[in-house]
């Protein structure tokens, strides 16, 4: 089977933060990736430090800076639904679900990577990950990709331990690329680890290595 | 955007009253504020995007951060927003206004504008 990793999150930056170091492995390799971006986080609330976005000039920024970190991770595909940062919970989960199953029924991926549907923090991020589910259990078991969620927060650890940990070590340099390229977004946070090492560690610690539960279905 | 000069900033409010203007209204700590040590924390936000009103009377007062009450029509109701810092008019003429944080986020926003805001 072709391989193809389809990587479906709401916000520009979640694909660098939460999964860039796995992105950038499978790019590596030649993979193909398809990047899936619900909304063009709209409503962020980082807006450079000092501000440079407003509110309305904020949207077009961060598809800039995305699009940055696209060609940095080796992203070669990359889609947005046009959904309004903050609301994702409150689509028609059958509609969205649906627009999910048709892009996965053209790219047929030979994996997929989203949020925990329960335990991932931000209402777009469990929204967006129960709708890929939900498309997902949609096909005939034998055609489903396995879908592999990110958990974080506190309540995630009634989890456990992840299925799978992914050392993103060897592309650290690419992926700290990704998260500078997400400008409007880390300035703030790599502004405080600068001249910091501590603060500096514990952001490589946090973002070394990628944790994932893979998604088990009900059938 | 830049620090709000009052003067500037309520003459252009006056240029919104008693016309129909669409209407930007946000506040927010963050999406994970309810995830950051402490317990009690909570993430709150609340917003509305263009909503369609129009006022008769426009004000904003304080010495910085800044307030604005903008009265509906007749006395019929109120927007009000506090903790403003910075504003701009944009080349759309629309007015901007927004409160940042010691650390540059957004924490309320105020937008005035005659047609609505893209979606």
């Amino acid at each position: 089977m072709k391989e193809h990793l389809l990587v479906i999150m709401p916000h520009p930056d979640d694909e660098t933060f939460a999964v860039g170091g796995t992105i950038a492995l499978y790019a590596r390799r030649g993979v193909p990736v398809t990047y899936v971006c619900a909304t063009r986080g709209e409503m962020g609330r980082n807006m450079g430090r000092p501000p440079f976005a407003t509110r309305e000039s904020l949207p077009a920024l961060r598809e800039q800076e995305l699009r940055e970190a696209c060609r940095i991770l080796g992203i070669t595909d990359l889609r947005f639904l046009g959904l309004w940062d903050k609301t994702v919970e409150f689509e028609d989960p059958d509609a969205l679900a649906a627009r999910l199953r048709a892009i996965i029924e053209e790219i047929r991926p030979s994996l997929i990577i989203t949020y925990h549907p329960e335990y991932s923090v931000h209402p777009d991020h469990m929204a967006l990950g129960r709708a890929t589910v939900r498309a997902v259990a949609q096909l005939p078991p034998e055609e489903r990709p396995p879908v592999h969620t990110r958990a974080f927060g506190r309540a995630s650890a009634a989890l456990g331990e992840p299925d799978l940990v992914v050392d993103v070590s060897s592309v650290w340099e690419t992926k700290l690329a990704a998260i500078r390229a997400h400008r409007s977004q880390s300035q703030l946070m790599l502004e405080r680890a600068q001249g910091d090492p501590e603060q500096q560690e514990r952001l490589r610690r946090e973002r070394e290595m990628e944790r994932y539960h893979v998604w088990k279905f009900d059938d | 955007m830049e620090p709000i000069d009052r003067e500037v900033v309520q003459q252009r409010l006056q240029s919104f009253l008693n016309t129909d203007v669409y209407l930007h209204l946000e506040t927010t700590n963050g999406a994970y504020a309810g995830e950051s040590a402490g317990g009690n924390a909570m993430a709150v936000c609340a917003f509305i995007r263009n909503a369609r009103v129009r006022f008769s009377r426009a004000q904003i007062t304080g010495s910085g951060p800044y307030r604005v009450g903008l009265q509906m029509e007749s006395g019929k109701g109120w927007t009000y927003a506090e903790g403003l810092t910075d504003y701009e008019v944009d080349d759309q003429g629309r007015l901007l206004l927004a409160g940042h944080d010691a650390d540059g986020r957004l924490a309320i926003a105020l937008e005035l504008s005659h047609s609505p805001f893209p979606l």
